[in-house]
């Protein structure tokens, strides 16, 4: 049965559909390599019994020719995505026990097309981490190891579990949220695919929000076909989401293997860092190759405000965070520690409750917006978000159609390896995805390559707004290129 | 500009998060770190840039104001640290 998990979403779909495999066998072999999986830590639920059933009631589906899109696939969830009845709680002591009683629009679109869920993905607290280290839940190994070493690896962050369980073909496919990089970030760190679509393509609706002018969600998955797939179901208006767009949701998967002749590629100067490893640049430069041979035009582009991303990033994200995360206060759900009034009810509850990382975040985000620092901090950073969307804006008009980056200034680290003394040393593998962020794009990463170490290494591709289309059709001609990358198990 | 002890208290009383005395220091030092991170910003001219409200162009939507939804009190209350007849139990506020 293991050879079942080797299978991408759409080669699974299509035996699923000519029904020489029944969903139930499928289910149940990504059940059984979950299980033994179990050291990564990448699930922090599992659930068999309505993975099973959701399994048995697209057998009958297929079997009466009535199928979704996405009938009888397994998937992961990221534990950020609120799901009826099952424990969801951000990877937050603060949320411990939270049993929603009702379901994120993006996964119940999921269920709607007929996938199958296999349990909640660990990530960073609320989604606050570049390693999958802040969660409550203890942090996840990566299915990568260096070369002729033991070292526990981080699979990136936020959507760590989500990353090291398509990494370590546990689940078909898994759904993913970014707010700086949390969905493209791991997928370089672990050789997978994974896709930031334009803000407001997905709802935001039963998503434990984050930063809510920069969250996102999107698909994880092993190439970009099985990511294009899976968009199409997880896009889409909604009425819930003011936020987001009634624009009808294209066909991606018809836009992977469509020619890339004559589009016009940004090479954007200011992603050329000083210090970065010369395997980056390298990699960098054979993107550029593959996409020239493929017919593409590549043109230098300057996108000067990128320096000053992140910093206004660490502004605007702790802002909107300290405000969502007011809500966390023991009164109406989650965890309560009494106090000798109700204030200090409140403060022993979010002491208690909040882990290091979302503290800071939190307290930044307070300071940025109390009085008299307000204009100085966040009133800046957002005339800030400005011109950085503009110089995005500026290359588009010259008749770019997208931009190829790296993904990260590095491969994977060692779990304790960074950030320890200083959080802006962990904040900085965020900068070349931040800018996407900042300026509503969509942004996707695909596996371009290895280290010395034998560690996967990727490249980003940053399009227009909600022209995906073209992002899918430039990451096929990178993953034909470049080939699949697959941890090779020692767990 | 970087935040001395008794601030990084005053945050965390806006905040509503009890600070240990003992924590103080050491979260002065994160706070400072990441403050000084942001400086860079001031190098950036600003002058008449409009600050970004919404990333996305969009008008607003709106839609009928009608009840869509509730009239379920076990719903909303079934994750509640405390409740009793149907509302929220919460230490005493009013003396």
């Amino acid at each position: 049965m293991t050879e079942l998990t080797t299978l991408t979403l759409a080669e699974a779909r299509d035996r699923l559909r000519k029904k020489d495999l029944s969903s139930a066998e499928l289910t149940a072999a990504h059940l059984a390599a979950m299980e033994k999986a179990r050291a990564l830590n990448a699930f922090v639920l599992e659930t068999p019994e309505q993975a099973a059933a959701m399994a048995k009631a697209s057998d009958a589906r297929i079997a009466r020719g009535d199928a979704g899109p996405l009938e009888g696939i397994p998937l992961a969830i990221k534990d950020l995505f609120c799901t009826k009845g099952v424990r969801t709680t951000a990877c937050s002591h603060i949320l411990d026990n939270f049993v929603p009683t009702y379901e994120s629009t993006v996964t119940s679109q999921l269920w709607r097309d007929g996938a199958v869920m296999l349990g909640k993905t660990n990530n960073d607290e609320f989604a606050m981490g570049s390693s999958n280290e802040t969660s409550y839940f203890g942090p996840v190994q990566s299915p990568w190891r260096r070369e002729g070493s033991n070292t526990p690896l981080v699979p990136g962050g936020s959507s760590g579990g989500s990353a090291a369980a398509v990494a370590a073909q546990l689940c078909l496919g898994a759904t993913a949220t970014d707010t700086g990089g949390s969905i493209r970030q791991p997928a370089a760190f672990t050789g997978t695919v994974g896709i930031k679509p334009t803000y407001g393509r997905c709802s935001r609706w039963g998503i434990v929000a984050f930063a809510s002018s920069l969250d996102q969600a999107g698909p994880m998955a092993k190439t970009v076909r099985d990511a294009a797939i899976m968009l199409r179901s997880m896009a889409g208006p909604d009425a819930k989401d003011t936020t987001c767009v009634d624009l009808p949701v294209p066909d991606y998967e018809a836009a992977v293997g469509r020619s890339v002749k004559g589009l016009r590629i940004g090479i954007p100067n200011e992603y050329r860092l000083e210090g970065m490893p010369a395997e980056i640049e390298k990699i960098w430069q054979q993107g550029c190759a593959w996409l020239k041979s493929a017919g593409a035009e590549l043109v230098d582009v300057s996108l000067p405000h990128t320096k000053y991303a992140l910093p206004a990033y660490y502004i605007v994200a702790p802002a909107e965070a300290s405000s969502n995360l007011a809500r966390y206060d023991g009164v109406r759900y989650g965890l309560r520690v009494p106090g000798k009034d109700i204030t200090d009810m409140y403060e022993q509850t979010r002491a208690e409750g909040f882990g290091g990382e979302v503290r800071r975040r939190v307290m930044i985000g307070t300071y940025v917006l109390s009085a008299g620092y307000y204009d100085a901090y966040y009133l800046r950073a957002q005339k800030v978000r400005t011109l950085i969307k503009r110089d995005f804006e500026q290359c588009f008009a010259q008749g770019v159609h997208a931009m190829l980056t790296p993904a990260t200034p590095s491969a994977s680290f060692g779990i304790g390896e960074k950030g320890g003394a200083d959080p802006v040393e962990m904040y900085l593998n965020d900068v070349f995805t931040v800018t996407v962020n900042m300026a509503g794009l969509p942004g996707i990463a695909v596996p371009a390559g290895a280290d010395a170490q034998g560690l996967p290494l990727g490249l980003q591709l940053i399009g227009r707004p909600f022209d995906e289309e073209t992002l899918f059709a430039l990451g096929e001609v990178i993953e034909q290129a470049a080939g699949r990358f697959v941890a090779q198990p020692w767990w | 500009m970087s935040v001395d002890a008794a601030t990084v208290r005053r945050i965390a009383r806006l905040a509503r998060i009890a600070v240990k005395d003992d924590e103080v220091e050491h979260l002065q030092g994160e706070l400072n770190a990441i403050l000084a991170f942001v400086e860079q910003l001031g190098e950036v001219n600003v002058e008449g840039v409009e600050p970004m409200t919404s990333v996305t162009p969009m008008a607003m939507k709106s839609r009928t104001d009608a009840v869509t939804d509730g009239n379920d009190p076990d719903a909303v209350l079934s994750n509640a640290p405390q409740s009793e007849d149907g509302f929220y139990l919460v230490p005493k506020v009013i003396e």
